[in-house]
Parts: structure tokens; C-alpha cells; sequence
């Protein structure tokens, strides 16, 4: 499906390979669950404002993407979603992050218990230096899920599209396996818990295009069942995957980088009437 | 425009000649010096090798010695029973200790300030005078009551810490840090991370760093002087927590002190045994320890 023809003129732009678009419709968001509720957040690393007042709302079993040239704060931003900045030192974050209605950040809250319902996939795949089996039944297990733990297993890597290639060969070592293999055996043990959302930094960014297609194509059929958000690198990516995206970019203050949020849009919108020039400016290649 | 004549031979005149010469001379010194220090460690160990090799047979291992007036025969059996025995109380001890430590500094943030201070002082406790170490005990546990094997351990106990939460602490760092990660965004707490990731991974190090633990500890003479020195030479003696046990050190202590060549002998036989079970300790450990730092995936 072809991106429909942009308003403004790029006839001066750079070529570029025309942008295929997902075949979603736009999402009505009225209907839609709001998922993470976010005011002014501002991310400090010590005194280095990291991100500068960031407001957006995340929607239920929507696939929202994070675009933006590198440094720009997008990991910084996504990792503040489910705690996992906590072990950086230095790290504070202002404003009022609410999840389902709970703010993030509240006194009292526990992380352990807010990454038990928001999993993370990570841009290098972890596996446990364990078994195919014991990767995706390890936290299950802790974390008192112990009845029908192989079927459990089970579903999770059918839910990520590993289980035919792996049923064999569930006590070896997930090491041996290849890049696209571990990535989504990474993914089956987030799910494996039944999380809420699934933040996924970059997954595709260490994989061949076929791996990465693979994986595209089960962020897919996982939105039906999870919240995902994405940091991609790859706008065509964005454009293929997500059906909300989020433009970030940097500011320059007496230099000292900052990221902010341009745009948050329908990826339609985003790639082909972006309201932000800067917007535009990135989508269309004229810089990051 | 060059000073000196570009087309003339290549050969060193001069300034350059006589620094030549003198570099010449600081190589050959420092390569004397490290000659010096290996032809040390050889002589020792050739000097134990020659001395103690004719004491070795299977009898001097397993037959306790005949220590009555000079009469030939009898070996070192119990002496090693209560080395091996002094030891493993002694890691028993270490172990959990050194590795609980490395894990308060390296996994716990909370550590943070006290982190430095902390690594001072096991740096301290490495250097403290093992005599000293040994008076302490003495005072500790054993003053105005009777020496027990207990008391040798928890002074080995407290050489072998250090070494081990050293160890530990360096194989912990190398896990990466991808993993906990990876455990942490899964909504496992830090401790099970600890347990059920890091620690799994860091194993194979850990222990290779007991073993050279072990094997200083085995070799330890100080300690015991004190604190596990006043045993029947005779017998065998295996209760570690109500009384002192024959060790090889203490042994070729008093068998060395002795007017009889025959002890003498038996002295130097002990020595060769330590000598080849920390020389054989350090160097696979060694070896193995090197080998996982270089597996670890980074």
C-alpha cells in the first residue's frame, strides 16, 4: 500500500525509497483504554536534563512507535516507563507518570511489581545462559506460577512464533541458537508472565532483515494481547509496525543536549502530514 | 634542511651510539632481575624436590609417623588428614562469607559509599601479619582453655576472606550486565537475580578462586602456631572442635626442631607434599581462571 501523496513539497528533498505504510486503520482512540497517562515528565541524569517535558497518552493494544535521531532520549524515555532507570545513578525523573490510573513513581511503589506487569525486550538478545525451556520458566517459576508451567512454556513460544522451530530441542542451551531465534525467545519469556505491556528498545536493530521480519511480524499478532511500545531506529520500521508514532528530537541549550517529544501521531500523519517541520525534516531524510 | 648528511651510512655515531649501548645495559639488567626472581622460585623448588623426594612412597602417606626416639619408619598420614580437615572447616567458614561480601559490593547499590572503605579493608586484612592474625584467635578462643583445630580454621577462615571476596568480586562484574537486565525486567526481585542468574554464571570462577584460597591457607604456618600446635604427633586425630590436629606446617616445625636426622627427613618429605599440592593448586586455578574470564560472553 502505497504512502498517499504529502502535501507539502519535497520535490527538493533527497530521493528516497517511498515509505510503505501498515495496512492498519487509524485508530480510534476515543474507545481505546488509556494505558500510560503521562504529564511534563523531565528526566535528569544528575544535573543533565536528559528529557524535557514530555505529555503524551499510550493506548491499549495499539503498537506506538518512538522515532528520532540517536541520543535524542527515546531508551532514556521508555526505560522511565517501567522503572528500569532506577539502577542508574544520578537518575530523577519530575512529573506525573501514571499507569492505569497508579502513578510510576509514586512513594511506595514497588518496581519489582511494576516490571512484573510492563516486560522489556532489549536491542541485544539476553538469553539466560540456561536451557530453551528454563529461559522462558525461570521467572514463572520465582515468581509463584508453578502449576501447568509446561504448557505455560509452551504458549509462550508458540506466542512467539519459536515454538515449532524449538519443541525439539527444549533442554539445550539457548545460546546455540540464532540471533532471530534468541531475540524471540527473549520475547517468549516476557510473555511467559503475561504482562501487561511489552516495551520492546530497538529489538531488530542486532538482526538480519529476515529475523527482523519475523519479528515484525509477530509484534503483530502480540498486540492483541499485550501493549507494545517500540524504539526504532528504522523509521521504515515505524511505519510498517506501529499505528501510533512519536517523533523525539534534540535541543541545544548552551550545550547541554535535551530530548523532547516534536510530535505524537497517527503514523500516517507522522510520515506523510507531519505538523512539525522538524517533523518533516527527519521523516523526509534531510537530517538524523 | 637536515643537519646531518642524509646520504652517509646508516649506522649509530655518537650520542646515538652511547645511548644505544646504555639501553643495551638497562634491557640486560632488567631482564637479569627477572631471571633472578624465576632461578629463585626453581632453586626452592629444587632444593624441596631433591631433599624430600627420597621420603616419598606410598607408606609416607598413609602410615602416621613412629616418633619414638629416632626409630625409622612411619609417615605423614595424619598430618595430612588434619591439614585436609583444618581446611575444609576453614572454607566452610570463608566461602559463604567472602561470596556474601562480594555480592553486597557488587550487586547493591546500596553499597555505593561504603563500597570503597569495605574493599580498604579487605586489602588490610590481606597484608595483617599472619602471626598477628594467630595471637588474635589465640586470645579469642582459646585463651585460659585448650587449643582446638576449630580455632586453626577460623584463623585460616580469616586469611582465605580476603582472597576469596577479591575472586568473587571480580567474576560477579564480569557477568554482564545485560542479564540482570534482563531478570530485572522480567519482575524478578535483585536477591533471586543474585541467586538464580549472577551467581550461576560467576560459578566456575568463584570456585577456581577458593582453590588458590585453599592453597594459601594450606601453606599458612603463623596461625596455627599458636592456636593448633600441641597434638599427639602419633595419631590421627579428627575432632577439629575439641582438640588440636596434626598439620604439615606445625609438623615440619617441631620435626625440623628435632635431634633426629630421621625427623629431619620426614620434614623434608612434608614440605615436597605441601609444596606440590600448592603448586599444583595455584597453577590450575590459575589456568581455569584465565580461561573463564576469557569465555564469559561480553
Amino acid at each position: 500500500m502505497e504512502s498517499s501523496r504529502p502535501e507539502t513539497d519535497v520535490s527538493d528533498t533527497p530521493l528516497m525509497a517511498p515509505l510503505v505504510i501498515g495496512e492498519q486503520d487509524p485508530v480510534s482512540l476515543e474507545t481505546r483504554e488509556v494505558v500510560f497517562d503521562l504529564h511534563d515528565i523531565n528526566v535528569y541524569y544528575g544535573a543533565a536534563l536528559a528529557l524535557e517535558d514530555v505529555t503524551m497518552k499510550i493506548h491499549k493494544n495499539v503498537i506506538t512507535a518512538m522515532i528520532g535521531p540517536s541520543g535524542c532520549g527515546k531508551s532514556t524515555f521508555i526505560r522511565s516507563l517501567n522503572r528500569m532507570n532506577d539502577s542508574i545513578s544520578g537518575f530523577r525523573l519530575t512529573g506525573q507518570a501514571l499507569y492505569h490510573g497508579n502513578d510510576l513513581y509514586a512513594t511506595g511503589v514497588d518496581p519489582v511489581e511494576v516490571r512484573r506487569r510492563i516486560g522489556m525486550v532489549f536491542q541485544k538478545p539476553n538469553p539466560f545462559p540456561k536451557s530453551i525451556y528454563h529461559n522462558v520458566a525461570w521467572a514463572p517459576r520465582i515468581l509463584g506460577m508453578r502449576d501447568g508451567l509446561d504448557e505455560r512454556v509452551e504458549k509462550a513460544l508458540r506466542g512467539a512464533a519459536l515454538w515449532d522451530e524449538v519443541k525439539d530441542r527444549l533442554d539445550r542451551s539457548a545460546l546455540g541458537l540464532s540471533g532471530g531465534q534468541q531475540q524471540r525467545l527473549c520475547i517468549a519469556r516476557s510473555i511467559a508472565i503475561e504482562p501487561d505491556v511489552l516495551l520492546l528498545d530497538e529489538p531488530c536493530s542486532a538482526l538480519d532483515p529476515i529475523a527482523t521480519a519475523s519479528v515484525e511480524d509477530l509484534m503483530h499478532s502480540l498486540k492483541r494481547d499485550y501493549t507494545l511500545v517500540i524504539v526504532t531506529h528504522n523509521m521504515q520500521q515505524a511505519a510498517r509496525v506501529a499505528e501510533r508514532t512519536a517523533f523525539f528530537s534534540l535541543n541545544v541549550y548552551d550545550g547541554q543536549r535535551t530530548g523532547v517529544l516534536v510530535e505524537y501521531d497517527d503514523t500516517t500523519t507522522i510520515f506523510t502530514r507531519p505538523t512539525d517541520k522538524r517533523t518533516e525534516d527527519y521523516v523526509t531524510g534531510r537530517f538524523g | 634542511m637536515a643537519t646531518i648528511d642524509p646520504t652517509r651510512p646508516l649506522i649509530a655515531t655518537g650520542n646515538l651510539r652511547r645511548r644505544r649501548v646504555l639501553d643495551r645495559v638497562a634491557r640486560g639488567g632488567a631482564m637479569a632481575a627477572a631471571v633472578l626472581a624465576v632461578a629463585v622460585l626453581l632453586v626452592v623448588i629444587a632444593t624441596v624436590l631433591i631433599k624430600g623426594s627420597s621420603q616419598i612412597s606410598f607408606d609416607f602417606l598413609t602410615e602416621n609417623p613412629q616418633k619414638i626416639d629416632g626409630t625409622v619408619g612411619g609417615g605423614i598420614a595424619n598430618a595430612i588428614i588434619g591439614s585436609a580437615l583444618l581446611i575444609a572447616v576453614a572454607t566452610a567458614m570463608a566461602l559463604p562469607i567472602g561470596v556474601m561480601i562480594a555480592v553486597f559490593l557488587t550487586e547493591f547499590s546500596g553499597a555505593g559509599r561504603l563500597a570503597r572503605p569495605i574493599r580498604l579493608a579487605l586489602d588490610l586484612l590481606n597484608g595483617m601479619p599472619t602471626i598477628v592474625i594467630g595471637l588474635f584467635v589465640f586470645g579469642l578462643l582459646e585463651e585460659g582453655g585448650v587449643q582446638t583445630g576449630f580455632a586453626g580454621s577460623f584463623a585460616l577462615a580469616i586469611i582465605m576472606v580476603p582472597l576469596i571476596s577479591r575472586t568473587t568480586g571480580e567474576m560477579l562484574q564480569l557477568v554482564p550486565r545485560e542479564l540482570r537486565d534482563a531478570s530485572h525486567a522480567l519482575g524478578v526481585s535483585r536477591w533471586r537475580t543474585t541467586i538464580g542468574i549472577v551467581l550461576p554464571a560467576a560459578l566456575g570462577g568463584i570456585l577456581t578462586g577458593t582453590v588458590l584460597a585453599i592453597a594459601r591457607a594450606a601453606g599458612e604456618t603463623a596461625p596455627l602456631l599458636l592456636t593448633c600446635s600441641l597434638f599427639n604427633s602419633n595419631a590421627t586425630t579428627i575432632n577439629v572442635f575439641g582438640a588440636a590436629v596434626p598439620n604439615i606446617p606445625m609438623l615440619i616445625f617441631t620435626d625440623y626442631d628435632s635431634p633426629y636426622p630421621i625427623d629431619h627427613a620426614r620434614a623434608w618429605g612434608a614440605a615436597l607434599v605441601l609444596m606440590a599440592f600448592i603448586l599444583v593448586g595455584n597453577l590450575t586455578a590459575r589456568a581455569t581462571l584465565a580461561r573463564q574470564r576469557r569465555m564469559i560472553p561480553r
